[in-house]
């Protein structure tokens, strides 16, 4: 008896798509660019394609470059919303296209690579490049000098710390939340928030031992965390719903406290 | 002659994941140069996709008291239906409670034992107030003991995270978006690797006192499989071109059960440790009929092949996408399904538009993992060729045997980059190989060679894609989760036909620089030579074990086939050669697992 599931109402939603008996011509517009061709400008190029159920742009640009052009340059690697490789402008607007739906799309779909980041050509651009150099210059690793004890227990944590530390931990460095700033598109050394909030997981890590005082000197600066001038574009556009605008908040009040702090205690 | 860039290191590890990363920090930590190659940014290695967690004994968990490893190691034995090496088995279950517990020292923020309210199978869980703050654990399929310690919803990604920390702070040289083209060798020594920058499309070429292998599986030879899409077997094919490095147990597969159709992106085994159930057409928790004791948490080949078995039946739910079954989690509630299981509703809404918090979800069982790989010694040095290592998926090293269980891989990469990167590194200080000018310009030319040929359409023009696409098909056709002579006999002729093709690829695209294109025609005839090595392997295989199981052999033999095969790929030949070697035992003779078909008295013992 316990074999027996509850009867709850059949999930069969006819969401399937299949019915699509009339299924849609989509226009895909895509800018082509290879810098290492810098005689031929930018420009966009129409592909058409038939939608099919389910079809998402991960389905829709690898079938244009096996059917229609096998040197269209765009990057995937989870295709599940995971790895943050696939960021780009969705009409306009920094989103994964690993999980962007066609049935969300009009017809005609622009698609423009994340701007901010390096082109490498068409819609592949190097985040992996911005956010090492992020990484580094906000020397995202725990500072601390206990050295590891193979043969001792590990040392407690409250689970609520490992949450919070998870929370910001979650960030996928889509650059989503970069290229849609208006600030780091006019400062080229601005860590953004997806940096900032890199800062906080470290922050909020009672395993780091650096001070309030040592996050001032790495990111108390313009092209820190005082840089932001509060648009939180940043926000709305991050694809795994980092609270961003907290997060921000989070640090600017400690580097806030700590620069006031300045001179008072050592 | 062109001009081309060279590096030369202490290190070359080829891949950016946890395997590659652990084992380039332990090298590192012991003072060697190392450099790290990767098609991607290292943080967008498939790691980062392992939601579940990492298998360690910690036993802090009220339902993981009295774990121990002997426990894991039995577990592991048994997952593998005996076809592990136990003395690495051994090493590994060891070994993994400091693995994680060092993991947590670099910054994992693994979740954490509570006093929280948690009712599982409708029974309460009441924790050691004692054991508040150290690792928790969650329950996988295959184990005695809730052992898997995880990280919310995210535990690949923490750990890869995390990882990738240490190598920052240790200034490790990491060189994305390429790709290794070719082992430098001379049928005894390796050397480094010939490598095309997928930026450029530049030829380099890297010399190493030792070379690693560390690229994760090949589940993209399936058409469908939960695996990144970069997940080709790139690094097993280098090994098997070198005609001198044998793979090991190509044919044992592994096919997950909850893959959601039909993007078929991964639905965790979580969601069925965490009390999931699998549901057929009649909303029937079928699991239970064919699995009393351990229901939808045998191990990972049983639960796909109850599936598949049940489906035949005549149980499952029909879809445009073939039948599936259903995967109920509702029953877990809103705030465990968003918080330790998010990334599933993630996957639900974004790829399904549904939420597992009210609908059930389409499940299949799709190819997940490798458990074959390049064949190693227990410290991870490739057999055949000095100065070659491997470890982590793309090994056989050999944890796995026939089936991995869940939380052993993720553990694997840890485990086996800390052991395998401390013997790189003993290894490493005392060779210095000596590399001729003339051997490095031969492989640097051959693989210029091959781009030329290829942007000329100088051999022929087979469109990549196309053949692809049939290899896809013909392994996820005929080499699936059941197999018999017949379509495995078929499978084998066909990809003996296509790799004949894939010797005429010619580009549509030009080929010029970076182009993708070009990548996918080097790649492919690798691939075919991978897709081979596992049908051929399979058609050999007159028994079932594990993950393989033949319907025309549907008993494990343990007086003929308790043994490892090596399958080889002869230089210039049309076909791999296999051969085969015995499996260690050191422990636990063969034996029943308490699950699956060979538990039962007969074949015939239907369960309905």
């Amino acid at each position: 008896m316990e074999n027996r599931a509850v009867l709850l109402p059949q999930t069969n939603r006819d969401d399937w798509g299949e019915n699509m008996m009339h299924a849609r011509t989509l226009t895909i517009r895509i800018m082509r660019y290879n810098p290492a061709e810098p005689e031929t400008k930018p420009y966009l190029q129409d592909f058409q394609l038939t939608e099919e159920p389910g079809m998402t742009l991960f389905v829709v640009l690898n079938k244009l470059r096996e059917e229609q052009d096998p040197t269209l340059r765009f990057d995937f690697v989870c295709r599940a919303a995971i790895c943050g490789s696939c960021g780009m402008l969705v009409n306009g607007k920094p989103t994964l296209a690993c999980k962007t739906l066609t049935k969300d799309l009009p017809e005609t779909t622009t698609l423009l690579p994340l701007p901010v980041f390096k082109l490498i050509g068409d819609l592949s651009v190097d985040t992996g490049v911005w956010f090492r150099d992020v990484s580094l210059r906000t020397e995202s690793w725990i500072h601390t000098d206990t050295v590891f004890d193979p043969d001792a227990e590990e040392e407690r944590m409250d689970n609520d710390v490992a949450q919070k530390i998870y929370e910001a931990e979650r960030c996928i460095e889509c650059g989503c939340c970069i290229g849609g700033c208006a600030t780091a598109n006019i400062k080229p050394n601005f860590i953004g928030a997806a940096g900032v909030n890199r800062v906080a997981r470290f922050m909020l890590d009672p395993r780091d031992q650096r001070t309030d005082r040592e996050y001032l000197e790495l990111v108390g600066t313009d092209d820190g965390v005082f840089g932001c001038v509060g648009l939180m574009a940043c926000d709305d556009n991050c694809p795994v719903g980092i609270p961003l605008r907290d997060q921000l908040a989070y640090v600017r009040r400690k580097m806030a406290q700590s620069a006031w702090n300045l001179g008072k205690t050592k | 002659m062109s001009h081309y860039d060279s590096y030369v290191t202490d290190v070359l590890v080829i891949g950016a994941g946890l395997a590659g990363e652990r084992a380039a920090v332990e090298a590192a930590t012991q003072g060697l140069n190392v450099i790290i190659l990767s098609l991607v940014p290292p943080r967008r290695s498939h790691s980062s996709a392992a939601q579940g967690g990492m298998q360690a004994s910690l036993g802090n968990t009220a339902m993981g008291k009295g774990d121990s490893p002997d426990v894991h190691f039995m577990d592991t034995v048994k997952g593998s239906d005996w076809g592990c090496d136990q003395d690495v088995a051994r090493l590994f279950v060891n070994t993994a409670p400091t693995a994680v517990r060092e993991m947590a020292h670099w910054g994992v923020p693994w979740t954490r034992v509570t006093m929280d309210k948690k009712i599982y199978d409708g029974k309460e869980i009441y924790e050691d107030p004692e054991k508040v703050g150290l690792i928790a654990a969650r329950n996988f399929g295959g184990t005695a003991k809730w052992r898997t310690c995880y990280t919310a919803d995210g535990t690949g990604h923490t750990l890869l995270y995390t990882m990738d920390s240490m190598v920052l702070k240790l200034g490790i040289t990491v060189h994305d978006r390429v790709e290794a083209l070719s082992l430098i060798h001379d049928d005894e020594q390796c050397y480094g690797a010939v490598v095309r920058c997928l930026r450029s499309g530049d030829l380099r070429v890297y010399t190493a006192k030792t070379t690693v292998i560390a690229t994760g599986g090949y589940g993209r030879l399936y058409g469908a499989s939960t695996n990144a899409i970069i997940n080709e077997g790139s690094g097993m094919a280098l090994a098997l071109d070198t005609g001198v490095v044998p793979l090991g147990n190509m044919e044992a597969v592994q096919f997950h059960p909850t893959g959601i159709v039909p993007s078929w992106i991964l639905i965790t085994e979580g969601a069925r440790g965490d009390g999931g159930y699998l549901l057929d057409k009649n909303l029937h928790r079928f699991m239970p009929d064919y699995e009393p004791v351990k229901k939808e948490l045998a191990s990972r080949d049983v639960v796909s092949r109850r599936i598949m078995q049940h489906i035949r039946d005549g149980y499952g739910v029909e879809s445009p996408y073939g039948e599936h079954v259903w995967l109920d989690i509702r029953h877990l509630g809103a705030k465990h399904i968003n918080t330790n299981l998010r990334e599933i509703a993630n996957i639900c809404k974004n790829f399904r538009g549904i939420d597992p918090v009210t609908d059930l979800i389409p499940v299949r069982p799709t190819q997940h993992y490798s458990m074959g790989g390049v064949r190693t010694n227990i410290d991870g040095q490739a057999y055949g060729l000095r100065n070659l290592f491997a470890l982590g998926e793309a090994a056989c090293w050999d944890l796995h045997g026939f089936n991995r269980l869940g939380g052993n891989s993720l553990a694997e990469t840890v485990v086996a980059g800390k052991i395998v990167g401390h013997q790189i590194a003993r290894y490493t200080k005392e060779v210095s190989p000596d590399v001729k000018f003339s051997l490095m310009e031969e492989h640097l030319h051959q693989q210029v060679d091959r781009v030329k040929r290829l942007q000329s359409c100088q051999d022929g023009t087979e469109n990549v894609y196309q053949l692809r696409r049939e290899m896809e098909g013909i392994l996820s056709r005929n080499v699936g989760i059941f197999r018999s002579e017949g379509p495995l006999q078929e499978a084998v002729s066909a990809l003996h036909d296509l790799y004949e093709r894939s010797l005429h690829i010619g580009l549509r695209g030009g080929g010029q620089g970076g182009d993708p294109e070009l990548g996918a025609a080097l790649r492919l005839p690798g691939m075919i030579r991978l897709a081979y090595c596992i049908a051929l392997g399979a058609l050999a295989r007159e028994e079932s074990r594990g993950s393989h199981f033949r319907e025309d052999f549907p008993k494990r033999d343990d007086e003929n086939w308790l043994k490892r095969t090596l399958a080889y790929w002869p230089p210039g030949a049309d076909s791999p050669v296999l051969q085969y070697e015995p499996v260690k035992i050191t422990e636990s003779p063969p034996g029943d697992r308490g699950y699956g078909e060979s538990s039962r008295a007969s074949a015939t013992d239907k369960p309905r």
